[in-house]
């Protein structure tokens, strides 16, 4: 199982193992945040020279995806690229890989805040600010209801953190799907805000539940799962 | 250089004679390594050459002093401000730490001291300025105290790469290195680049023994608790004791249990690395103005200022190094001539056996020490960087100067070029940042392409890397800080789980923007403090004494009756390890399969073993359930018999099976990120650094998977490799036992064997299972699913 279908506003949704959100009335595959060109931006400014892998790689796990669910619509939910710089600066060689997942769909990049402007002609599908097909599709959370990504939720278990979907009343709040990308507590204030609470699908070899904005009860000492032995 | 007359006024006006080592290196004329115990005089020793030349100044910086620890510069400068003002000597001295005022810092840039001490951080620092060769120009000596515990690691090989800097930048230079007692000295004098070694007059033969203890010590365990009432009958007969405690969670464990004890009322304190720094301090400072009749301690006290009053050290649990016993005997008794006192007590019965034979060992002066191999080569990335910081350099040059440090003197070119691209490119097969060097060649010389990265550069200096730690403080406004604990500790703890810091209870209460904030609950039972990081493997040479030991009934003798008895149902039930055979049991106990190998190979090496093992065993159906890596033995549990382990340890298959473990295996991303904050790949988080509300930068374990599934050759891979092949992994030590293993000995019994029944009780199994993790996580998702009356 790579997938926890819910609901959200009316509409059946399957959180994937992967980060990425399948919405099977539409065969619509969403993926949020990127981040291509990220270790390519990161030298150029001067920072570190990290592995310059991590656009392939995402790259890598997002045919998977594309090929696991073959979408009508793929839609990139902001921060697409790592700035705009990035993306007019990807190498032909990325540009013709994403022309060829994109032949025979529609391909949406709803832009993020670090990437207003990083569509270039070279590649495939259509740049908006926001889409609205039954459920609003925006980077940023806004007025709810709404499927968004920006903040990459996670979740810390049993020491091990992982990416998570963070799905309220208001707001689904989509893990991020690139590579090089680090996360944000599910407790974190600013999540907290948008969603007091709800659900988290975290992301491990495959996706599982567990709640949010609940106060943890301390539980017995005896057994569990802290001491197997 | 003769001793001058008013020196020798004044050490007669002291009541003293100059030794003879202190005599020695005043007369030295290239440099030298003084192995003298403490309270040798060691340290006036390094610096009289000094203070002689100093009479007549020569204006800038003359001396450095580089030592491992901050607190010991500041203990230097008052020591030598006496001499210094009774000899008149008109000298500045001043430290330069991490400490030091930032005002400070610039002046001494500009108008250096006479006598400069400082750390190998704050030196690699000061080398990476542009002005570092009119700093260092003048530079005529270098002080290197505590060498031995500065060539453990390393912080060691960077020092060396910045001497052979320094000897670059001032030709003249004599360098003096200080060090307590080693087992090759010649080798520590190689690592030196090269030194003469002088030898100062050992001392006394400690009085060490076993603490005679009311009742023998359990069968396992290592707490050593059964020993606190003879340990505070101890302490109430010396003047001072420091308690050694192998790990933090021991060392609060015992902490507590003495004071359960303690119906004197002794003033007994605690002293270990996770503590807060006022903490340490607090005892610290309760030490020296000898208000404190004992303090338990851990390895942080194993360097440190010396406290005369201390007449005591007993050592708790086993040494697991005689280098490392003898030198903690050391700090028992500053003064020169008398024998330090010491005693130990073995933690379970298999300790008992290694405690006998550390004793031998001291006795016979037997040191041990494994050799650490060549200077690591992401050490060598940074000082790359960092001398690009100070300005152009020519390869070439810098080849043949790093050539010069000890560590890397068999340095090879291949090598050297492949870090010296690492630092300009990244190093990456695919060659993605020609635009975006952060080094360039230009005019023949090698440079950073934006002078501003040299700032980021200096920010991750050292080669400390330090666990994520998280503070702990109580609840409530101005919480007093208690210490701190490692991020996957504090991630592991739910709300009213309780665990032990500073000698009390506390209460896990949340987490709140990185600080753990805790509530004391002195009532409670502890949750076992698990946040002190690793433990020791007991040394190669301390690992064959036991053995030989074990295996040689005639001298069972020398050990307590109930261990001798243990051993003599071994060899009537089953067989003694010995030197040259491997002994290895299988039997069956409630339904289960145990095997058990005898290996005496350090429990890293086991803990190894003991996944590979299984991983064939899995794949050869014999169903592994989980096992046990101790520093003697590995015991792995099976739902089927393991009838001849001879195909299981087939060198070749334990190696292939190595290459496909390593790949996913936390020890290697451990070992990976610490050699990429090293080498300059990612920037350390330094304190204060990581914020809450902002996405977290990413693990550095995406890094290395990435790096394993896309560039497989590249260096910081080859590093890591190299470096957990000798360290956690230990696969080295794996090699060695099969090595020594002439035959291997395999009894099928019908019952557990005596020596394998204390490993049947021993707590730390590792479960077999792909996923443990992840169905650990998920049975805790179900578990607060179920808490919230949801089910999914």
């Amino acid at each position: 199982m790579t997938a926890h279908s819910f609901d959200f506003n009316g509409q059946r949704l399957d959180a994937r193992a992967s980060g990425a959100l399948f919405w099977p009335a539409r065969r619509c595959l969403v993926v949020s945040d990127l981040h291509l060109g990220k270790s390519e931006r990161m030298a150029r400014r001067g920072g570190a020279l990290l592995p310059p892998y991590e656009t392939e790689a995402t790259l890598d796990r997002l045919e998977a995806e594309i090929a696991a669910t073959d979408p009508d619509i793929v839609v990139s939910l902001g921060d697409g690229f790592d700035d705009d710089a990035a993306g007019r600066g990807l190498p032909d060689a990325v540009c013709q890989r994403l022309r060829t997942m994109a032949d025979g769909r529609r391909w949406i990049w709803i832009s993020g805040n670090h990437d207003p402007g990083a569509i270039c002609p070279r590649m495939p599908g259509q740049s908006v600010d926001a889409l609205h097909d039954g459920l609003v599709l925006r980077h940023e959370a806004g007025q709810g209801p709404d499927v968004s990504g920006h903040y990459h939720p996670c979740v810390t278990l049993a020491g091990q953190r992982l990416r998570c979907f963070l799905v309220g009343r208001d707001h689904l709040i989509l893990p991020a799907f690139g590579t090089y990308t680090g996360g944000l507590p599910v407790t974190d204030a600013a999540l907290a805000r948008l969603v007091p609470q709800g659900i988290a699908i975290a992301c491990g070899g495959r996706p599982f539940v567990l709640p949010v904005g609940l106060q943890r009860q301390p539980r017995k000492k005896a057994g569990g799962w802290r001491r197997p032995f | 250089m003769n001793l001058p007359q008013d020196f020798q006024d004044w050490f007669a006006a002291q009541g003293w004679q100059p030794h003879p080592h202190q005599i020695d290196l005043l007369n030295a004329t290239g440099d030298s390594l003084l192995i003298a115990p403490t309270g040798g005089g060691k340290t006036l020793a390094g610096f009289l050459p000094s203070l002689v030349e100093l009479r007549d100044p020569p204006g800038g910086l003359h001396t450095l002093y580089v030592s491992p620890l901050k607190a010991l510069t500041a203990d230097i400068a008052r020591n030598l401000s006496r001499p210094v003002a009774d000899l008149n000597l008109k000298i500045r001295i001043e430290d330069r730490t991490g400490d030091t005022r930032s005002s400070q810092r610039a002046r001494q840039r500009i108008d250096p001291p006479d006598i400069l001490l400082t750390t190998p951080e704050s030196l690699a620092l000061m080398l990476s300025y542009e002005q570092a060769p009119a700093i260092f120009g003048s530079l005529r000596r270098v002080v290197l105290d505590e060498l031995h515990a500065l060539a453990e690691n390393k912080r060691g090989d960077q020092l060396m790469l910045c001497l052979s800097r320094l000897k670059a930048l001032a030709p003249r230079l004599i360098v003096t290195g200080l060090s307590a007692t080693v087992e090759d000295p010649d080798r520590l004098a190689r690592f030196m680049g090269s030194a003469t070694v002088i030898h100062a007059d050992p001392g006394p033969d400690p009085d060490i023994a076993m603490l005679p203890t009311t009742r023998p010590a359990p069968w396992a365990g290592g707490g050593g608790h059964y020993s606190v009432p003879d340990v505070l009958t101890e302490v109430a007969r010396a003047n001072t004791t420091i308690i050694f405690i192998n790990t933090r969670a021991q060392a609060e464990l015992f902490f507590q249990a003495i004071w359960a004890a303690n119906d004197a009322n002794l003033p007994i304190g605690l002293h270990h690395g996770s503590l807060s720094r006022e903490a340490r301090q607090r005892v610290e400072a309760a030490m020296a103005a000898g208000e404190l009749r004992a303090v338990v301690a851990t390895g942080s006290l194993d360097l440190g200022i010396d406290w005369g009053s201390v007449d005591l050290v007993i050592q708790v649990g086993a040494p697991k190094n005689v280098k490392r016993l003898v030198q903690r005997i050391g700090r028992a008794n500053h003064r020169y001539n008398a024998p330090s006192r010491a005693r130990i007590v073995p933690a379970n019965r298999f300790e008992v056996i290694e405690c006998v034979a550390a004793l031998q060992a001291v006795r016979e002066r037997d040191l041990d020490g494994d050799d650490r191999g060549p200077g690591p080569l992401d050490v060598l990335c940074q000082h790359i960087l960092l001398t690009a910081c100070a300005g152009p350099f020519d390869a070439d040059d810098l080849f043949r100067e790093v050539r010069e440090a000890g560590p890397y003197r068999n340095l090879d070119r291949e090598d050297f070029d492949a870090c010296l691209d690492f630092a300009a490119t990244g190093g990456y097969a695919l060659r993605a940042y020609d635009r975006w060097q952060r080094l360039m060649l230009r005019d023949g010389l090698w440079r950073l392409r934006d002078p501003r990265a040299a700032r980021d550069l200096r920010m991750n200096i050292g080669t400390i890397v330090e666990a994520e730690m998280l503070k702990v403080r109580l609840r409530g406004r101005g919480g007093t800080p208690l210490g701190e604990v490692e991020e996957s500790f504090a991630s592991s703890l739910v709300r009213g789980d309780t665990f032990l810091i500073g000698g009390q209870t506390v209460r896990y209460d949340a987490l709140r923007e990185m600080v753990v904030e805790v509530t004391r609950q002195p009532t409670k039972e502890p949750r076992i403090a698990v946040y002190s990081g690793l433990k020791l493997a007991t040394s190669t040479q301390l690992s064959h004494r036991v053995l030989a030991l074990v295996g040689d009934p005639a001298a069972h003798a020398g050990l307590p009756e109930d261990t001798r008895r243990w051993l003599a149902l071994q060899a009537r039930v089953s067989t003694l390890p010995r030197p040259g055979v491997l002994v290895t049991e299988s039997f069956e106990h409630h339904g289960r399969w145990h095997f058990v190998l005898y290996g005496f190979a350090g429990r890293h090496a086991l803990q190894t073993l003991g996944l590979l093992m299984t991983r064939t065993m899995e794949i050869g159906g014999l169903g592994p359930i989980g096992f046990l890596a101790t520093d003697y033995a590995l015991l792995i549990t099976s739902l089927d018999a393991v009838t001849d382990p001879a195909p299981l340890l087939d060198l070749d298959g334990l190696r292939g099976g190595l290459g496909d473990w390593l790949a996913s295996n936390a020890v290697m991303k451990r070992t990976f990120r610490n050699v990429a904050v090293i080498s300059g790949l990612i920037q350390r988080n330094l304190p204060g650094q990581r914020k809450s509300g902002r996405q977290a930068t990413f693990s550095s374990d995406i890094l290395y998977d990435t790096l394993r599934r896309y560039d497989p050759d590249h260096l910081l891979l080859r590093i890591t490799a190299d470096e957990a092949r000798r360290g956690l992994v230990d696969f080295d030590r794996i090699e060695e036992m099969l090595g020594r293993t002439d035959r291997i000995d395999h009894r099928m019994l019908d019952r557990v064997s005596p020596l394998a029944a204390p490993l049947m009780l021993e707590k730390g199994r590792v479960p077999i299972a792909g996923q443990a993790q992840e169905r650990m996580a998920e049975a805790e998702a179900a578990a607060l699913m179920a808490e919230a009356g949801l089910t999914t």
